[in-house]
């Protein structure tokens, strides 16, 4: 166990084992988002209520998983970087958190577009929306946060300090929110109960949030390999690397 | 009873760069060890490490060969550190601030021994005025002052000659000297020559 | 006048541990130290009240004096101006410790760092916080709330504010080596604020329908709870990151 934690804790070792895994992620997330896209839009049954505008679902509701689930494993990073002292994990807690403000601003922005056919308005104060525009907020204080300092090592244990006190705050918030919402609708989709939509159009969605995670770990592992070279540039093992490119 | 710190193969890397490694130093009762280097070779990093205010370095640190990091609360108890900074509060009377630092220390200590320490450093008749309003020698003489007030074993003193004249020097010089006399030690870095009787090794960064 | 000569210092004496009650000592002297540093300053004691009620003035002229309108908003208005004195006043709470190098010697104090800077939270809590719950009921009067949630307004801030405290020194600590820390600062805690915000307001709400407020209050002495137990460690921990640059 430990000398498994301690190779992948090895900036060389983590460089050329995420180049041999990046391209098997890349693959399956492009298959299964381009497979979940053709269902959703195409073969799925338009919505008896909301017609064919709820289809924006499938992006919205991947969008917004891993939004909260990057915030999790960016803490997650955090925790590792600050306990064990593994610098690949700040390394990738770093490529995180702009990922997750995208797909947080991508979750509120589909978000949005879904509110003009449902609501009639671009923008409600709904409870999962206003959760979301917090997460905008705690990623952006993050990112903030980090480079504020000049010291690169100090920013990244500020920033690690930070993710941490957010995660532990962000089901507060969540939970709190809900309460203030009183006319909220519950979560649409969740693993462990039973879905109450019809199999032909959750699937698709399904579908849809594997793709995303894919996606999410191939790029995380392709910002790391390249925040890898940028803080090692002065390492042997990097100048050797570059020799051999050129 | 004597008292040993030692460092092994202590190393400091900050923002990908290695401001010193596979450093040996030992510092023992009776010793004066200073630390020379050019600005910008790790002389105040190195005091902080080994004052255990920064935890962030390779190697390992031994106080009474106890690992330091098992030690910590022990070691500060014994630990008196002056950095760049004095650490004087400017809202604070001279006795005020030394009155915080006693009880810092869980020792509630009293007026007479401030007075006393203060009266050491030369500050009789500015005991009562607010430390905002004491010339920069005068704020470093209050924390010298806590050399004197509180009895500690292992000083480390970050460049403190800065900000005091000629005759604060000498009197510091021989503070320093009678402390390592009673069998305290003392880990400093300064510019200025040290003129002091006893034995002063040197470790150089750099 | 010169430094006197010390003659026949006493052998040095090695301890073994800090002698038991210091930490007691060590609290209590770190409180006493702020509350006086702060009683010295009273003009910037003032500052974050006079902050508020500033704010709060400047509602009924941005939106309407219309008395109905007002009591409408009077709840979540008083408690958001209130939110934001009390982040106004915390840029400072480790800024000048941190300047003049106290700060390092409170991290080298025999004593969990964690409690030491509690004494200061609490200290930044009775100086800021509590005026502040104190104060809410008068201008509450100037937004026609209507009676009958009065104490719970002072009481649901009193509770509040020592969360904001706790939760906001946070920040302080995190950005007290930043130069300009102070708009980072607010950057980083509001987020973190809305849950206390949710259940401060709730508790005056529920107050003016008539339902039972324990429910919020409860809510808000767990948020309390938590942080009292959480951010003095977090604190501990960002001060220690911040004393290095």
């Amino acid at each position: 166990m430990w000398t498994f934690i301690h190779k992948w804790g090895s900036p060389k070792w983590f460089y050329s084992m995420s180049g041999k895994l990046q391209p098997w992620f890349w693959t399956v997330s492009l298959l299964l988002i381009a497979v979940g896209t053709l269902w959703g839009l195409a073969f799925a049954p338009a919505d008896y209520q909301q017609g064919n505008s709820f289809r924006i679902i499938y992006v919205h509701v991947p969008a917004a998983f891993l939004a909260q689930s990057i915030f999790v494993s960016m803490a997650a990073a955090a925790l590792v970087f600050m306990v064990w002292k593994i610098k690949i994990a700040d390394m990738a807690a770093t490529v995180m958190a702009p990922l997750g403000a995208v797909m947080t601003f991508v979750a509120l922005f589909s978000g949005a577009v879904w509110g003009v056919p449902t609501w009639g308005t671009w923008w409600m104060w709904d409870a999962r929306l206003t959760s979301m525009l917090i997460l905008l907020f705690l990623f952006l204080g993050v990112i903030a946060l980090r480079s504020a300092f000049t010291s690169r090592d100090s920013g990244s244990r500020a920033a690690s300090v930070l993710a941490m006190v957010g995660v532990i705050n962000i089901p507060i918030i969540k939970y709190s929110v809900d309460w203030w919402f009183t006319l909220h609708q519950p979560a649409t989709f969740r693993v462990t109960s039973s879905p109450s939509m019809p199999t032909e159009m959750w699937l698709p969605l399904l579908i849809m949030v594997l793709g995303f995670y894919c996606f999410f770990i191939a790029l995380t592992l392709m910002r790391t390999r390249s925040e890898i070279l940028r803080r090692e540039a002065n390492k042997r093992w990097v100048m050797d690397l570059m020799k051999e490119a050129h | 009873m004597s008292l040993c710190l030692e460092a092994r193969q202590l190393a400091c890397e900050r923002d990908g760069r290695w401001l010193f490694e596979g450093l040996d130093l030992t510092v023992r009762s009776g010793e004066i060890l200073r630390i020379e280097g050019p600005n910008g070779s790790g002389k105040t990093t190195l005091l902080k490490i080994l004052a255990g205010q920064l935890g962030e370095y390779e190697g390992e640190l031994y106080w009474n060969s106890t690992p330091l990091r098992k030690a910590r609360e022990q070691f500060l108890a014994n630990l008196l550190y002056l950095g760049h900074s004095p650490g004087v509060k400017a809202g604070l009377s001279p006795l005020e601030n030394l009155a915080w630092y006693q009880a810092l220390n869980g020792d509630k200590g009293s007026e007479e021994q401030r007075l006393e320490a203060l009266a050491k450093v030369g500050l009789n008749g500015f005991e009562d005025v607010v430390a905002g309003q004491l010339s920069a020698g005068q704020q470093r003489r209050v924390a010298l002052a806590r050399l004197t007030l509180t009895r500690r074993a292992l000083w480390v003193l970050d460049e403190p000659f800065t900000a005091i004249d000629r005759q604060g020097v000498t009197a510091l010089e021989a503070q320093l000297a009678a402390h390592v006399q009673a069998g305290g030690c003392v880990l400093l870095t300064t510019h200025h020559a040290l003129a002091v009787t006893s034995t002063v090794r040197c470790v150089q960064l750099g | 006048m010169s430094l006197q000569r010390t003659k026949a210092a006493p052998a040095v004496v090695i301890v073994e541990a800090p002698a038991q009650g210091s930490l007691w000592i060590a609290f209590k002297a770190t409180l006493e130290r702020d509350l006086t540093l702060m009683l010295r300053r009273r003009g910037e004691l003032l500052n974050p009240l006079v902050f508020f009620a500033l704010v709060v003035t400047l509602f009924p002229i941005g939106i309407s004096p219309d008395p109905d309108m007002l009591a409408l908003i009077a709840p979540g208005l008083l408690w958001v101006a209130a939110l934001l004195a009390a982040l106004l006043s915390l840029d400072s709470l480790f800024r000048t410790d941190y300047d003049d190098g106290s700060l390092e010697q409170l991290l080298l104090a025999p004593q969990p760092l964690a409690i030491l800077s509690l004494a200061k939270v609490v200290a930044h809590w009775l100086f800021t916080g509590l005026p502040l719950a104190l104060m809410a009921p008068l201008l509450g009067i100037m937004l026609a709330l209507p009676a009958g949630s009065y104490a719970i307004l002072s009481l649901s801030l009193a509770i509040g504010s020592a969360s904001l405290s706790l939760i906001g020194a946070i920040g302080a600590a995190l950005t007290v080596g930043i130069a300009r820390g102070g708009v980072l600062l607010s950057l980083l805690i509001l987020p973190l604020y809305i849950p206390v915000l949710i259940f401060g307001v709730g508790a005056v709400q529920a107050a003016l329908l008539g339902e039972g407020v324990a429910a919020h209050l409860a809510m808000l002495g767990a948020l309390l709870a938590a942080s009292l137990l959480l951010a003095p460690w977090a604190i501990a921990a960002s001060l220690r990151i911040s004393i290095n640059g």
